[in-house]
């Protein structure tokens, strides 16, 4: 194993959390603010991929994509909010993954009805296409490396908003004390709508850089839905920093796991039984250290509430 | 006396004409298959291309019930269960995934319902577990990933680095690419199923010393492996079956199939008059390219339909013994069953070119001719 492969593992563990990242950070917003279990956060995801296909195909521009799906999922969110959301906030966990759930199987089915069965088709524009020499003598695709700049550009940009401005001071606020700042004259409602709807729109980017890469297909917001939970119960719920370490913690730990385990396993084992065991270990990597940390900081690393 | 020999006549035609009622008895099919959900493309293709011969033949007497499984095995096994005590089937068919495959098949074959698989062909239904009321109108799992492994070596690939999901089928597809296959295996890595990012199998394929790349990555997972393989500068050339460079996906995975062999049992350009038909045909009904999944459920409607025009679907054993013929024109051209009720087919090695704006496949070459499987002789039929 030489000193490229690592560089280049660990490249992808990052980007993996990156990309993670731009999920959980909506999801553990909604949660943390409105303390809301949103199932349908992947379906946003799907919803900024469809988007940014059918204008990247219309246009041919790859950028006005992009926008769509930010807008799109913004917009796709923000009618959620109003017109099934905002009647869950007050009643418990299981009517709100009840109601949620019903939004996935509707968005799934009513993506379906609309695009047809088959995968649409995005690809990456032309200036982000390749791969790049890195220092050590590996070679790395160009669009990841972007991906990494671009949601680390993001995860800075959402620390300033939530520190330095005033809708952050209020989600802050809304996050320790609900009904205090709704009696301090803030309309709550419209807070909660805009929080959900940013929420939305980063999941929907993220579609549409994932989508790029992978396949825009009815469905593919649930696998990293189920991530993006393990990342904010790692993190801590309703913290963006947890997101950001949890998110990289993960992505990071799911990379080198995959390509680690198989390795270690072979060192006292057959070629062919390393890898099945190694495989199904390293499959397993990131739930273990989900429980490993949920038993030492029950409330996550950085928990908002504690 | 007038009056009775006509009385006679009359009867005499009516005895007649129910003789003929009862030997064109309907048949009635059940296609449970999957219709939503990220496996939806799949079942729509083989419904589609059952439902085009259903209707090109025009015989009324073929009846079918459609219902969609959801790619869940639990939901499968219901909606057989209801199809044969409620609808009263004769002919049980559709299903996609070899998981549900076993879910369903062993039950159904056991309440003597003919199943006729379109598609999935699980090992276990081909060796000692075959049964004379299971047929494969497609192929068993292993095939186009043995007919692969023959290609490797005529293409002189000496080391190949080859990588399937973590689930039954895949670990199948591994080993029917080694059965044929002659050279070194560079490493042999398996991925969580439904894996959507391969940035660390590429990163391992491009540190290995491997001269070629084998992957079955069924659907999804197989464009993002091409699309995420293409941007990462390795150019080791890459071998597939034909389910991830099938005409449903290939327009999703863009020019990074361009070039790439895969092996298929069916193309849309091999030269016969039964698949010109189909192929125009198909695009003429629904204004799309046919698939390697619509081939099979067309094949599975004629296959029926020739088993029809000779024996009553009452009589079980006239009825399989029909089906064991295949006396139909398949639009893969030569097809008849092994001993196990699997296809004795030719497989293909295609490559993906461009047609115009479209991509498409092209025959290039034969993997395996005369194909049968590696279970038949575990059948004891």
């Amino acid at each position: 194993m030489d000193l490229a492969l690592l560089t280049e593992q660990l490249l992808n563990g990052v980007q993996f959390g990156v990309m993670l990242f731009l999920m959980a950070a909506g999801l553990t917003l909604v949660f943390g603010v409105m303390g809301l279990i949103n199932l349908a956060h992947g379906s946003l995801y799907m919803i900024g991929a469809f988007f940014c296909a059918t204008v990247a195909a219309a246009t041919g521009s790859f950028w006005l994509g992009l926008v769509a799906s930010l807008a799109g999922a913004a917009a796709a969110g923000a009618i959620i909010e109003i017109a099934v959301i905002r009647r869950l906030y007050d009643r418990d966990h299981l009517d709100q993954v009840l109601a949620t759930f019903a939004l996935i199987l509707i968005f799934s089915e009513g993506t379906r009805w609309v695009f047809g069965s088959f995968p649409l088709y995005l690809d990456i524009p032309a200036v982000l296409q390749g791969a790049v020499a890195l220092p050590g003598g590996s070679q790395y695709p160009v669009y990841r490396l972007a991906i990494i700049i671009v949601g680390l550009a993001i995860a800075f940009g959402l620390y300033l908003l939530i520190s330095g401005t005033r809708l952050g001071m209020r989600i802050r606020a809304g996050e320790s004390d609900r009904e205090m700042i709704a009696a301090l004259g803030v309309d709550i409602r419209n807070l909660y709508t805009v929080v959900f709807a940013l929420g939305a729109a980063l999941a929907g980017f993220a579609g549409a850089m994932v989508g790029a890469l992978q396949s825009v297909q009815v469905g593919m917001g649930e696998p990293v839905l189920i991530l993006a939970f393990v990342v904010i119960v790692i993190g801590g719920i309703g913290s963006i920093k947890g997101a950001l370490i949890g998110s990289i913690l993960v992505g990071v730990v799911d990379t080198m796991g995959r390509f680690l385990l198989p390795e270690f396993f072979e060192l006292f084992m057959p070629p062919s039984q390393a890898n099945s065991v190694g495989s199904a270990l390293a499959s397993m990597a990131i739930y273990i250290l989900m429980a490993l940390i949920l038993a030492l900081r029950p409330q996550g690393l950085f928990a908002a509430r504690a | 006396m007038k009056k009775l020999i006509a009385a006679s006549l009359i009867g005499l035609s009516m005895s007649v004409a129910s003789v003929a009622v009862a030997t064109t008895e309907p048949v009635k099919v059940g296609m449970i298959t999957t219709l939503s959900g990220g496996g939806a493309g799949l079942g729509v293709d083989v419904r589609d291309g059952f439902l085009l011969a259903a209707k090109l033949a025009g015989n009324d007497d073929l009846e079918v019930v459609i219902e969609d499984d959801g790619q869940k095995p639990e939901l499968a096994v219901q909606l057989a269960d209801k199809m044969i005590q409620a609808d009263k089937v004769d002919i049980l068919t559709g299903i996609i995934w070899s998981n549900l495959a076993m879910a369903v098949v062993p039950g159904a074959v056991a309440q003597d319902v003919i199943y006729i698989s379109p598609n999935a062909g699980p090992s276990q239904l081909a060796g000692a577990g075959c049964n004379p009321n299971y047929f494969n109108a497609a192929w068993q799992n292993d095939n186009l990933h043995e007919a692969m492994g023959a290609y490797a070596n005529t293409a002189g690939y000496t080391k190949s680095f080859i990588l399937a999901p973590n689930y039954p089928a895949g670990k199948d597809a591994l080993t029917g690419y080694k059965r044929f296959y002659k050279g070194d295996v560079a490493d042999e890595v398996y991925t969580k199923l439904g894996q959507t990012d391969y940035a660390a199998e590429i990163a391992q394929i491009r540190a290995s010393d491997a001269d070629s790349v084998y992957f079955f990555l069924p659907g999804g997972m197989g464009i993002a492996f091409m699309k995420q393989y293409a941007q990462s500068g390795v150019d080791k050339p890459v071998l597939g079956p034909a389910f991830s460079f099938d005409q449903g996906i290939l327009g999703a995975v863009g020019d990074a199939a361009l070039g790439v062999k895969n092996t298929s049992q069916w193309s849309k350009d091999i030269d016969n008059p039964a698949n010109k038909t189909f192929v125009e045909e198909f695009q003429k009904e629904y204004g799309r390219l046919p698939s390697l999944y619509a081939s099979q459920g067309y094949d599975t409607a004629n296959l029926i339909l020739s088993a029809m025009n000779k024996a009553d679907v009452n009589d079980l054993d006239a009825f399989r013994a029909a089906l064991k013929e295949a006396d139909f024109d398949s639009v893969r051209g030569d097809f008849e069953f092994a001993n196990n009720n699997h296809p004795i087919q030719d497989i293909y090695v295609r490559e993906v070119v461009k047609e115009g704006d479209v991509l498409t496949n092209k025959i290039v070459g034969m993997g395996l001719e005369n194909h049968s499987d590696a279970y038949a002789k575990d059948c004891k039929m």
